[in-house]
């Protein structure tokens, strides 16, 4: 529904730039990671009172759908929540296309319950007994915990769709790059995910931090049973003491020149990550923004 | 006719602006006709150009057919098994007929064959209606209303399942089987049900045995049209049954279904790849079931208006 409204938005962003053309108005395409979008809209209706010239058209979809836009050279900029894998580099080159990786920001992936669920904190190998392939832990009580409205005791996974970033980095980071357990549900965009749990007594859920609700509470992570338990947030994910959070990335195709490269030096100016920093995610360079 | 009145007639008939215009009409209704053939061999040799590249190379029918684990993307080994998709469509739009047929084939008696007047004409405008309600929309009443609903009624971990996604389809199969059906039933000459009851029969009588038998081709088309419908949606189902590959034991676990997998994945996968490839598979199956209920379908009705021929005096 997500990626059909914003589709929609950029044919008419493009519709519009393509009319303004006379006034060599240009269009930057930036499309991908669902975790970014919110972000990246941010930007481009920023951008435009930057420099009237450019329009940046925003569309989401998942990082599979930026970083397939960037192999078959159809975008400008592609975000992503994942790092490009070397197969997906070399499709890209053999299409002409020859991408430039640049580090936007970070965001903690935030694990997340029903706002009943009294279960406080979780180690990354719990995770793994939840979501993985030879996991064993199907219930709640094997984590000792006793979840108010949810009488079958069973752990229902919400995962997500299986080219999204956020899919693609949980699975490495948490189960080692394991097969997910067939079964969880999977959906397609992060609000998704955390509307879901809200509802859903039973179930578990990863996105990332910023799409967090009062509906939902996000137990803290341990690396291994015994270390710190840490909870999600900018700090703790600037400082690396969170265990899972990953790199926000944009990539272009080739070194970026002209106004693509403006743009990006904005984004990766105070300026822009301070609108990174008013979201709810972690900036990539120390900016210093007026509270 | 003299011959002036001929050649001003000839005149007549020849390039003026409504022959200009019959022959454009002819032209467009023609083309208009022919259109939906260039349409499906246009469709299907697409889907087929992109689908049959792997069928013929790493297409593996025992683990397609016979697997549930669907893994195109996994980081260790890549696996195509689209077993619990298949169930999951079939189960879901089972459980819609399920519904749907009997409250259809009884709203269509009921305005069809009871109802006069003025509640026949306010109930076909909402039937109506509720055929135009956006699949989205009650893909967001799946979502977020029947799943809590269902959580608190039956006590169980997730509202999102065969149950939830087949009852809101039933809901969207039925407007449009009941009007079929109703247009089936108005088709029966008043002449059957004027004779039946000449005979004695009582109402109920004429309509289980003389109204519904002779309208048995256009009722067997309505139902089918259901399925169709049923195997085709995709945005209720992508909401409504979990998305979660499993094969069911009860209305009460979520599904996956082909045209949901088909939608999720498609946009996300680059053009050419093995999973791309694979999608389109699922697009040559979804497309050769749906070929076959309307096969069967035309089948079925040819053998019946057959019979039917042959029992008229």
């Amino acid at each position: 529904m997500r990626r059909s409204m914003s589709t929609l938005l950029s044919i008419l962003v493009i519709a519009c730039g393509g009319r303004a053309e006379n006034g060599a108005r240009a269009v930057i395409q930036n499309k991908g990671s669902d975790t970014l979008i919110t972000v990246a809209q941010a930007w481009a209706e920023a951008y435009s009172a930057v420099d009237a010239e450019v329009a940046v058209a925003v569309s989401g979809g998942g990082s599979g759908t930026g970083i397939s836009a960037m192999i078959n050279g159809t975008v400008d900029i592609a975000n992503s929540s994942r790092k490009m894998t070397s197969r997906e580099i070399e499709a890209a080159r053999a299409n002409g296309n020859d991408p430039v990786e640049h580090l936007v920001g970070h965001d903690a992936l935030a694990v997340y319950v029903h706002r009943d669920n009294p279960v406080g904190r979780l180690t990354l190998d719990q995770l793994a007994g939840i979501y993985g392939e030879n996991g064993t832990i199907e219930r709640w009580s094997q984590l000792d915990v006793q979840v108010p409205g949810c009488t079958s005791d069973e752990i229902v996974r919400v995962s997500r769709q299986n080219n999204s970033g956020t899919f693609a980095y949980f699975r490495e980071a948490v189960l080692d790059n394991e097969d997910f357990k067939l079964g969880s549900h999977d959906m397609h965009g992060s609000k998704d995910v955390v509307h879901l749990v809200a509802q859903t007594p039973c179930s578990i859920g990863y996105s990332g931090m910023a799409y967090a609700t009062p509906e939902v509470t996000m137990p803290c992570v341990m690396g291994t049973a015994g270390d710190p338990c840490v909870g999600p947030s900018i700090e703790t994910a600037l400082d690396g003491s969170y265990p899972i959070s990953r790199p926000l990335l944009m990539y272009t195709s080739g070194s970026p020149a002209g106004q693509v490269k403006a743009y990006l030096d904005w984004v990766l100016g105070d300026a822009g990550q301070c609108i990174m920093l008013e979201l709810g995610y972690t900036p990539a360079m120390p900016a210093a923004c007026v509270q | 006719m003299n011959p002036q009145a001929l050649a001003r007639s000839r005149d007549f008939d020849h390039r003026g602006r409504a022959w200009y215009a019959d022959r454009a009409v002819t032209v467009f209704v023609f083309i208009g006709g022919t259109s939906a053939i260039l349409f499906i061999g246009g469709i299907f040799a697409f889907i087929a150009r992109e689908g049959l590249g792997f069928v013929f190379t790493e297409f593996d029918a025992g683990e397609f057919f016979g697997s549930i684990a669907w893994r195109p993307t996994s980081a260790l080994d890549a696996t195509y098994g689209a077993l619990a998709l298949i169930v999951g469509t079939a189960s879901i739009t089972g459980l819609a007929m399920v519904v749907s047929i009997p409250f259809s084939l009884a709203a269509a008696v009921f305005i069809g064959e009871f109802a006069r007047g003025r509640v026949r004409e306010t109930l076909k405008v909402l039937v109506e209606l509720l055929a135009a309600i956006p699949s989205v929309v009650w893909g967001f009443i799946g979502f977020s209303i029947m799943n809590s609903l269902i959580i608190d009624v039956f006590d169980v971990p997730i509202g999102l399942n065969v149950l939830n996604a087949g009852i809101i389809l039933g809901l969207m199969a039925a407007p449009i089987m009941t009007t079929i059906a109703e247009d089936a039933l108005k088709a029966v000459p008043d002449g059957y049900r004027e004779a039946a009851e000449a005979l004695g029969a009582t109402r109920w009588q004429v309509i289980r045995k003389v109204v519904i038998p002779a309208a048995k081709n256009g009722l067997v088309a309505a139902v089918l049209l259901g399925v169709g419908r049923g195997f085709g949606e995709t945005m209720v189902v992508l909401m409504a049954s979990g998305h979660s590959i499993n094969l069911p034991d009860s209305v009460f676990d979520s599904v996956r279904a082909l045209t949901a997998t088909i939608a999720a994945e498609l946009g996300e996968t680059a053009v050419g790849s093995d999973h791309f490839r694979a999608l389109f598979t699922l697009g040559i199956l979804l497309f050769l079931v749906t070929f076959a209920i309307n096969l069967a379908a035309d089948t079925i009705m040819r053998g019946i208006r057959r019979k039917g021929e042959r029992g008229r005096p």
